[in-house]
């Protein structure tokens, strides 16, 4: 059985929210809406009101790189300043925390940034090829739903979209 | 007479259109601008040319020759600091009149810390010897001393370009793919390889939206920090003058305050340039103005703490200086920072006036030249007057000196300029996002008047999603 993957292009929000909403209602055998991809020119956290909740990784990324940040600022400045070990220090402590701590922050603040962006990168699926399915007109303001279905799912879903004022379908087969 | 902060009825496309186009086709005033910048920048490589072969300040100015640079390093660190923090501030706090100004905003941040970089590589006085000034270990294994605070300097200053660069691009990805969606040749190529192959889909948005504001969350206490540790330089040293306990929120306020004067004054031109007036309008200049304000004279009552510690804490050199000040040589310097700093925002007050977009161009260009000076006014007088006699001297920039100075603004404009052609200098889908949201609250209001008087009762919280694009 082929797999297809299948877009419909709408005028506005509103329409492709029905269109889940209906889906999501298990007119299509077979189909859910964890299958469904919602593609739009502005973000619209109130799509997970038929999406359900999708949970986003970036915190904890970032609760790491922080955490490693912090360890590693602390780790290198101590290990380099031990190395004065032979030289006298003047009653001063070797690690000095006050001003180990001004670094240390900074630290955590980079690495904090830097694996969020990485993280963002991963768990966004960026550097990836688009598919051919993709409408310039999604960044300009109409929105997209898009989904890959078997043989027998595809008219179902094309009489769903023409119900909610589809204005362009695009498919493709998947090998 | 303009009231609302964007015009709510604006298209989408329009939106696109206006945009893409200002990347295309710039007033001239642009391309003058540009012409300017190549001059001033032309005129600070000659003079930094002359001062490699000649020395120094061209020696003139023993022990003070660094005193302008370092000045004005303090300045363009500051200049930076009012993009990426009023921008981090005004998304965490949900304030969506920020969203057409903040790209700029954001971008002025990363070209001002590029500038001031510049800064210490010139002062050193030997360009080739400028890895000295990174924390790596020596051939003896001695490493640099991280209980300075010219190494936190370094460290703080490379977390809050990395960090502020990365927030710039990672806000401007969605609108890259509208770029890269309509550009051809060249650009094209550019957008492509920029944007990540950005789409759109609900999880790019939902994880765009997180890492944005984890972004926002950690550049705050960042911003903060970077400022309060360029403070350090000079308040952790006994000088007089330098070694005051409120620096580190002074330098702080300062640098929002000069920051928000280059918003307005970055604001006027690419309004005027990209012929922006939908989008960068008179309200969003008006609260912009206010917010200056109110900035304004947090940094007033610092400097009134400042000179009340000084005056009651009878440190015999400290008062000292600070009588200097009010009446010495630098004195005439002194008084301009004063009035440019704390009398001439009052304009910022009034209605009429913020709404006179040539008079606050030149309001902001003078809170800036007042800013400078604040600067150099904490540098030059204390170096006059240490502790050490045969350092007392009254220090006059050379020539060299200034052409340098007055480069640093060239070089910064031409970043800026630059950019502002290459990338969207406003936000496309988030002016979408703040005029759909608008609609949509406007839309409600109306839904419950018509219900109210009909004697109807909606339930609350039932908005359809839709109208984009409309």
């Amino acid at each position: 059985m082929a797999k297809h993957r299948i877009m419909g292009l709408f005028r506005d929000f509103e329409e492709a929210f029905n269109a889940i909403a209906e889906l999501r209602d298990r007119r299509v055998p077979g189909l859910g809406v964890d299958d469904v991809t919602l593609i739009s020119p502005i973000e619209h956290p109130e799509i997970e009101e038929v999406l359900g909740e999708r949970p986003s990784h970036v915190p904890k990324f970032t609760l790491c790189g922080a955490l490693f940040g912090m360890t590693f600022g602390f780790l290198f400045l101590s290990s380099a300043q031990a190395t004065f070990l032979v030289q006298p220090q003047g009653g001063k402590p070797v690690v000095p925390l006050p001003t180990n701590i001004v670094l240390t922050y900074e630290m955590l603040i980079l690495f904090g940034v830097l694996f969020t962006v990485i993280s963002f990168i991963i768990t966004a699926r960026l550097l990836r090829k688009r598919n051919s399915l993709y409408s310039e007109n999604v960044s300009v303001d109409q929105v997209g739903i898009e989904m890959s279905l078997n043989d027998n799912q595809l008219e179902p879903v094309r009489q769903l979209f023409k119900r909610h004022k589809v204005l362009e379908i695009r498919e493709e087969v998947v090998r | 007479m303009q009231t609302k902060d964007i015009n709510e009825d604006i298209k989408w496309a329009q939106i696109n259109k206006d945009v893409l186009r200002s990347m295309e086709n710039p007033r001239m005033g642009y391309w003058i601008a540009v012409a300017m910048c190549v001059a001033m920048v032309g005129v600070a490589l000659t003079a930094e040319i002359l001062q490699y072969t000649t020395g120094m300040g061209n020696a003139k100015n023993w022990p003070h020759m660094w005193n302008l640079y370092i000045a004005t390093f303090i300045f363009w660190i500051g200049m930076s600091h009012s993009g990426t923090l009023l921008s981090a501030i005004l998304h965490i706090i949900r304030s969506d009149w920020r969203k057409p100004i903040y790209r700029f905003a954001e971008a002025m941040t990363t070209f001002s810390l590029m500038t001031a970089g510049l800064f210490p590589v010139i002062h050193v006085g030997r360009l080739w010897n400028i890895y000295w000034t990174l924390p790596y270990v020596s051939d003896r294994g001695i490493w640099p001393n991280f209980r300075s605070p010219l190494i936190w300097d370094a460290f703080a200053v490379f977390t809050y370009l990395t960090s502020s660069a990365l927030f710039l691009f990672i806000g401007m990805i969605p609108d890259l793919a509208i770029c890269r969606d309509n550009a051809k040749g060249w650009r094209k190529k550019l957008y492509t390889a920029l944007s990540l192959g950005w789409r759109g889909d609900d999880r790019q948005w939902r994880n765009f939206r997180k890492t944005y504001l984890l972004m926002a969350c950690f550049l705050i206490p960042l911003a903060v920090s970077v400022h309060s540790i360029v403070s350090s330089d000079f308040a952790m040293s006994i000088m007089p003058g330098w070694h005051v306990t409120t620096f580190p929120p002074y330098f702080v306020a300062g640098a929002l305050y000069s920051g928000c004067a280059a918003i307005i004054t970055l604001f006027i031109c690419l309004r005027y340039f990209f012929r922006f007036e939908e989008y960068m309008t008179i309200p969003i200049l008006e609260k912009t103005c206010k917010l200056t304000f109110a900035i304004a004279m947090v940094w007033t009552y610092l400097n009134l703490i400042e000179f009340a510690s000084v005056w009651y804490g009878h440190n015999a050199a400290e008062k000292e200086l600070l009588i200097a000040k009010f009446t010495g040589p630098y004195s005439p310097f002194f008084w301009a920072m004063l009035f440019f700093g704390s009398v001439l925002p009052f304009t910022l007050a009034f209605e009429k006036l913020r709404r006179h977009i040539p008079t606050m161009f030149v309001v902001s260009l003078l809170l800036n030249v007042g800013m400078w000076l604040e600067r150099w006014m904490i540098v030059s007088p204390t170096l006059s007057m240490g502790y050490h006699p045969i350092a007392f001297d009254v220090m006059w920039p050379t020539m060299v000196s200034w052409a340098i100075v007055f480069g640093s603004f060239g070089w910064f404009g031409l970043l800026f300029l630059v950019f502002v052609k290459i990338f969207p200098s406003i936000s496309m889908y988030e002016v979408k996002e703040m005029v759909y949201h608008r609609r949509r609250v406007a839309r409600d209001e109306q839904a419950h008047v018509f219900h109210r008087r009909t004697g109807d009762h909606p339930s609350s919280g039932t908005a359809t999603p839709g109208l984009e694009g409309a």
